[in-house]
C-alpha cells in the first residue's frame, strides 16, 4: 500500500495533473508558431538581400514597401482597394457556390444531366478567365458586373466538379439503406446525398476561393478604378514598384485571411459532416 | 448426415408481446441473377416461413450476398421470382430491411438516435412517435445510453447494433443480414450472436442471415441453406436445425451437424479454389 502524498507520485496515475497534457499541446503549438515566425523572418531577410542586390528600380526593399504601404493607407487607397477587391471576390465566389452546388448535385445524381452538361464543363473549364476579360468588358461594361462574372466563372466550375465528384462517391450502402428504410428519390438526395457530399463541397469552396484570388488581378486589368489588381496594374504606369509590392503582399494576406476564416467556420459549423480542416 | 430438403418447421421459441405476427413469408422460385454475361446464381428455390430464422451458408464469392441483395430489391432478378407473402419484390421496400456487413451504411452526420429514427421519419411520423420508436429499439439493442453520440464514436459491435435497431425501427417484416458480424473480432462476434438470438425472438421478424461461419449458423438458425460455390451458385442442401434454444454448442447433435456442414462446405470451397487455379489434392 502506498501513501499518497500531495503533488508527487512515484508511478504514473491515470488522472495526471491537468496542466501537463494541455501544457504539452500548447508547447507544440507555440513551437509551430515560432517556426512560422522564423521562416517569415528568413524570408524577409532574403527579400532585403535581393532588394540590395538588384536595386530599388527592380525590387522594393521591405522598408520601402512598408513606407509605400503607409503612404497608400494614409490616403485611403489601400483600404478602398481591399474593400473593392474583397467584395468582388466574395460576391463572385458566393454566386459560384450558389450555382455550383445545385448543378453539381444534379450532375452527380442524374445521368441525363451529366451527359448533357459534360461537353460544356469539359470544354470551358480549361479556358482561363483572363481569356474572357475582353469579352466580359464588351458584354458587361467596365462596371462591377464584368469583374464579378469572371470570379463567378472561375468558381462555378471548381465547385460543380467537386460537388458532382462527391455525389458519385457516396457509399452505395448508405443509398441502399435509405431506400430500404422508405426514402424516396428526393428524400435520399436531401437527407443522404447532400450531407455526404458536404466535405467535397467545402473542398470545392476552398479551391474556388483560391482561384478567385488568382483571377481578381486579371479581372481588374481593364478599366478598374479601385482594387488590389488595378493597384498592381496602374502602379506600373507611375513606375512605382513599391506600390506593386504592396498590392501583391496585401493580396496574399487577404487571401490567407479569407481562407483561414472559411476553414475555421467550416470546421466549426460542419464538423458533424466530416469536415476537418 | 443425410442431406434432406425438409419442409419448413415453425420456429422454436415463442414470440412474446411485440410483433408476434410480424414476420412475412419469403419465397424464391427458380431465381437466377445475371450481370451481363456473368451468372451469379441459378435456379434458387427456397420457401422461408414467417418468423423463421434462415441462414444462407456458403464459401466467399458464392453469390449469397447477391441473392440477399435481390431479396432486398436492390438487384433485379433475371429468371424466376421473389415474393414476400405472395407479393413480388419490385424494389427496395420498408418491409425488407437490410443490415449491411459494413457499418458504413450508417449516417455518420446523424446521432445514433437520429439514425434509428430515420425509417419512421421517412414514413412521416411525428417527432414524438419517432422519439418513442427510437427509444424502444435502442433499448432492445442496449444502446440507450449512446443515443446522442455519433456512429464514429462507437465501436464496431455497437455500430452494428445501431444498424439492427435502425432496420427494426423501420418496421420490416423480413430482416436481411449480410454477414453483419464479419468485421468484428471473435469475442464481440460471440456476444453479438447471443444478442441477435434475443433480438430476433423479441421482434418476431423473419430473418435471412448470410454467413460463412458454420458455428454462427448452427447457433442462430432454424434452417441452414448451404450454397454451392459460384458462379451459377444454387442451393446445395437445406439442413433443419432441430436443436433446442438457447443453443448449446457442446451438444453432440450440434457437433454432428457441424461435421456434416463442414464436409459440405469444404467440398464447395475446394472446388472453388481449384477453379481459381489453386492446386489441391483431389481427396482430403
Amino acid at each position: 500500500m502506498t501513501t499518497v502524498t500531495a503533488g508527487t507520485s512515484a508511478t504514473p496515475r491515470p488522472g495526471r495533473r491537468p496542466g501537463r497534457r494541455t501544457g504539452r499541446a500548447t508547447a507544440g503549438r507555440l513551437r509551430a508558431a515560432g517556426l512560422y515566425m522564423v521562416s517569415v523572418l528568413i524570408g524577409v531577410a532574403v527579400w532585403q538581400l535581393l532588394a540590395v542586390t538588384y536595386g530599388s528600380a527592380l525590387v522594393a526593399s521591405p522598408s520601402e514597401t512598408l513606407s509605400a504601404a503607409r503612404e497608400l493607407a494614409g490616403d485611403g487607397t489601400l483600404f478602398n482597394s481591399v474593400v473593392a477587391s474583397g467584395r468582388r471576390i466574395l460576391i463572385g465566389w458566393g454566386l459560384g457556390l450558389a450555382v455550383g452546388v445545385p448543378v453539381g448535385l444534379l450532375i452527380g445524381q442524374i445521368p441525363l444531366v451529366r451527359h448533357l452538361l459534360d461537353p460544356y464543363i469539359e470544354f470551358f473549364r480549361f479556358i482561363p478567365p483572363v481569356a474572357f476579360v475582353t469579352l466580359a468588358v464588351v458584354w458587361l461594361g467596365i462596371g462591377e458586373s464584368s469583374k464579378v462574372v469572371l470570379i463567378f466563372y472561375t468558381s462555378v466550375f471548381i465547385v460543380t466538379l467537386n460537388t458532382s465528384a462527391g455525389v458519385m462517391a457516396v457509399n452505395e450502402s448508405k443509398l441502399r439503406a435509405a431506400a430500404s428504410l422508405g426514402a424516396n428519390r428526393r428524400q435520399i438526395l436531401r437527407c443522404v446525398v447532400l450531407p455526404s457530399t458536404v466535405p467535397h463541397i467545402v473542398t470545392g469552396a476552398r479551391l474556388a476561393m483560391g482561384n478567385s484570388f488568382l483571377t481578381i488581378v486579371s479581372a481588374e486589368i481593364v478599366a478598374s478604378q479601385v482594387g488590389l489588381g488595378s493597384l498592381i496594374w496602374t502602379s506600373r504606369n507611375y513606375g512605382r514598384i513599391d506600390w506593386v509590392f504592396v498590392g501583391i503582399i496585401t493580396l496574399g494576406i487577404l487571401g490567407f485571411v479569407y481562407d483561414r476564416v472559411l476553414r475555421v467556420a467550416a470546421s466549426r459549423v460542419l464538423s458533424r459532416y466530416g469536415v476537418k480542416l | 448426415m443425410t442431406k434432406t430438403i425438409a419442409t419448413p418447421r415453425p420456429p422454436d421459441g415463442s414470440v412474446p408481446g411485440s410483433g408476434g405476427t410480424r414476420g412475412a413469408a419469403l419465397s424464391a422460385t427458380g431465381v437466377g441473377i445475371r450481370f451481363g454475361s456473368f451468372e451469379a446464381v441459378r435456379d434458387i428455390s427456397l420457401d422461408i416461413a414467417a418468423g423463421e430464422f434462415l441462414c444462407l451458408l456458403g464459401p466467399s464469392g458464392c453469390g449469397k450476398s447477391t441473392l440477399l441483395s435481390a431479396m432486398a430489391g436492390f438487384v433485379p432478378v433475371c429468371e424466376g421470382g421473389l415474393a414476400v407473402d405472395g407479393t413480388p419484390v419490385g424494389g427496395p421496400d420498408p418491409d425488407l430491411g437490410m443490415v449491411f456487413q459494413s457499418s458504413e451504411a450508417l449516417f455518420d452526420w446523424m446521432t445514433v438516435r437520429q439514425n434509428v429514427a430515420f425509417g419512421p421519419r421517412m414514413r412521416g411520423q411525428s417527432r414524438a412517435a419517432r422519439a418513442e420508436l427510437a427509444d424502444t429499439y435502442l433499448g432492445l439493442v442496449g444502446l440507450r445510453h449512446c443515443a446522442d453520440r455519433f456512429p464514429g464514436q462507437l465501436s464496431g459491435g455497437m455500430r452494428q447494433r445501431v444498424q439492427i435497431a435502425r432496420v427494426l425501427a423501420g418496421g420490416p417484416r423480413v430482416v436481411l443480414m449480410d454477414e453483419p458480424f464479419g468485421a468484428l473480432d471473435a469475442q464481440t462476434r460471440q456476444v453479438m450472436q447471443d444478442e441477435m438470438g434475443r433480438i430476433w425472438k423479441a421482434s418476431g421478424c423473419t430473418v435471412v442471415f448470410v454467413t460463412h461461419d458454420i458455428d454462427e449458423a448452427i447457433l442462430l438458425a432454424d434452417r441452414i441453406a448451404v450454397m454451392t460455390a459460384g458462379p451459377a451458385a444454387s442451393v446445395k442442401a437445406v439442413y433443419p436445425v432441430d436443436l433446442p434454444r438457447p443453443r448449446d454448442p457442446a451438444d453432440p447433435a450440434a457437433a454432428e451437424l457441424r461435421r456434416g456442414l463442414r464436409e459440405d462446405i469444404g467440398e464447395e470451397v475446394r472446388k472453388s479454389l481449384r477453379d481459381q487455379g489453386l492446386d489441391l489434392e483431389e481427396t482430403r
